[in-house]
């Protein structure tokens, strides 16, 4: 664990070390907060919650998760460095595991600068604080799934826009899952796969932490989606770390 | 996996600290690296020759754990670097072909990172890059960020990641490659230096280094061992280095 964290601090300070922390978080910042405001209708409902907000975020992370991820191992093997981090007494799993949690944190920085959100709420009514920050895990847990899934796309090819566009579509099949649109057309065709379909959606799960639920279920579920992943992206990893 | 009696042995003096078996790496049906095997001992400094392609940075590689041997293998101080590679690359100082870097990071973070890595701590790690930096003369660019270093101050960094933790295995493909003639002889002085404790096989193309530093030359060309001696005795009819190479390597290819 102190080996992945050593990499995960490396490669934290490596996202500030270059413009893609700043282009991130100000894109972020900007497109969270004119969906909330805009199409969210932030004013206009007259309630003062974060409701809008938290579902325009998952969807944004669809794009820029990916944008994150496109480079984690693609980076590493333009620049060499692949066989400099692999040829150090760690574990391919380690390496794996270090890249994503400096990722996610950066993710957790980048939620985290959302709080005039929360102070705005906060000035204008009374709202549950506690609704807010169970939302605010969900989006956290939502960012780390999709991580998990770029991150292992991106070790699948060198090329980062093929990275980057495998993983918006791979990202958007777990979060277009649970819509209405694909498992009502799945119950009518094939009753089997819409249960499949509604048990990996991840836009499933967040509802629940934005209506302030928090269930062991929803949790074991991000927990092994990202492990899964990690697994995956640690065995691809292995199989082609020198190609 | 074959093995071999020499499993049960302990990393001993008798025995080679890098011992490489019918080492053998096959891409599809090109095989680049075809039944390798020698043993490196405590005090040795081999010379691995060989033209561009002939398989000198494969071996290297699988030598450290990056990549994995089609068949056959290698041990490091006696650990098995397709068994349990992390102890193999405990011992191991890896400087890979290019000496890749982190660009976007200061040299002392770098080195710290490595040290981390590699488990120091404390007043210990501080010794440790100040240490390797004193090795390899990078005092002065120390907070300097690697990407606007000079060519010949990246590979000092690399050389300076694989010194760190002091390893008795030294790999180091191309070390002098894109340092000047004064750079050059430095390297070479401290590898020199190090000599009696360590095991240490570097790859190059420059002949003279070879009779230079080297106690040993292995010659390789399509995958293959050609020659394996001293310099002298390769020399030794009266021919120089540069014919011996040429003889050598272009028989293997016609």
């Amino acid at each position: 664990m102190k080996a992945a964290l050593t990499v995960a601090r490396r490669e934290f300070a490596a996202y500030f070390a270059t413009p893609v922390a700043t282009v991130f978080i100000v894109i972020f910042l900007v497109l969270s907060g004119a969906l909330t405001f805009t199409l969210g209708g932030f004013f206009g409902r007259g309630q003062a919650d974060l409701i809008p907000f938290f579902s325009f975020v998952p969807w944004l992370f669809l794009f820029l998760v990916p944008a994150l991820t496109m480079r984690l191992w693609a980076e590493e093997r333009r620049l060499g460095t692949i066989e400099l981090l692999l040829t150090l007494p760690i574990t391919a799993g380690q390496a794996v595991v270090g890249k994503f949690l400096a990722a996610w944190a950066f993710c957790a920085v980048a939620l985290a600068l959302t709080f005039p959100l929360v102070l705005t709420v906060n000035l204008l009514g009374e709202p549950d604080n506690g609704v807010i920050l169970t939302g605010y895990l969900g989006c956290f847990l939502v960012a780390g799934a999709y991580l998990a899934v770029g991150a292992a796309i991106s070790a699948v090819t060198r090329n980062q826009v093929i990275a980057f566009v495998l993983a918006v579509a791979g990202c958007f099949l777990f979060a277009a899952a649970g819509s209405p649109v694909v498992t009502e057309f799945l119950s009518s065709q094939f009753p089997v796969l819409a249960e499949v379909a509604r048990g990996i959606s991840v836009s499933e799960r967040i509802n629940g932490f934005t209506r302030g639920v928090i269930s062991a279920r929803d949790f074991v579920f991000f927990a092994s989606f990202i492990a899964f992943w990690l697994f995956v992206n640690t065995v691809i990893l292995e199989l082609k770390k020198a190609d | 996996m074959v093995t071999s009696p020499n499993d049960m042995e302990g990393p001993g003096e008798s025995a080679g600290l890098i011992e490489i078996e019918g080492l053998t790496k096959r891409f599809g049906s090109f095989t680049a690296v075809d039944g390798v095997s020698f043993s490196v001992k405590r005090g040795e400094v081999v010379g691995f020759l060989g033209p561009n392609g002939a398989g000198k940075s494969t071996t290297m590689r699988m030598l450290a754990g990056f990549m994995l041997p089609t068949a056959g293998t290698a041990r490091i101080c006696g650990e098995d670097v397709v068994k349990s590679p992390v102890a193999a690359k405990r011992n191991l100082g890896f400087l890979p072909e290019g000496a890749p870097t982190y660009p976007e990071m200061s040299v002392t973070d770098f080195l710290d990172f490595c040290a981390r890595i590699r488990g120091f701590g404390g007043a210990e790690r501080e010794e440790r890059v100040a240490h390797a930096m004193a090795l390899t003369q990078l005092e002065g660019v120390r907070l300097q960020p690697i990407e606007t270093l000079s060519k010949g101050f990246k590979r000092r960094v690399g050389l300076a990641q694989a010194l760190l933790h002091s390893p008795p295995v030294l790999v180091l493909d191309e070390p002098t490659d894109g340092l000047d003639p004064n750079q050059k002889h430095e390297v070479r002085e401290l590898i020199r230096a190090m000599a009696p404790e360590k095991a240490i096989i570097i790859s190059t193309h420059i002949l003279e280094e070879v009779a230079a530093v080297c106690t040993r030359a292995i010659v390789i060309a399509r995958g293959r061992v050609l020659a394996d001696a001293t310099p002298a005795a390769l020399v030794a009819d009266g021919r120089s280095m540069e014919e011996v190479f040429r003889s050598l390597t272009l028989g293997a290819a016609a």
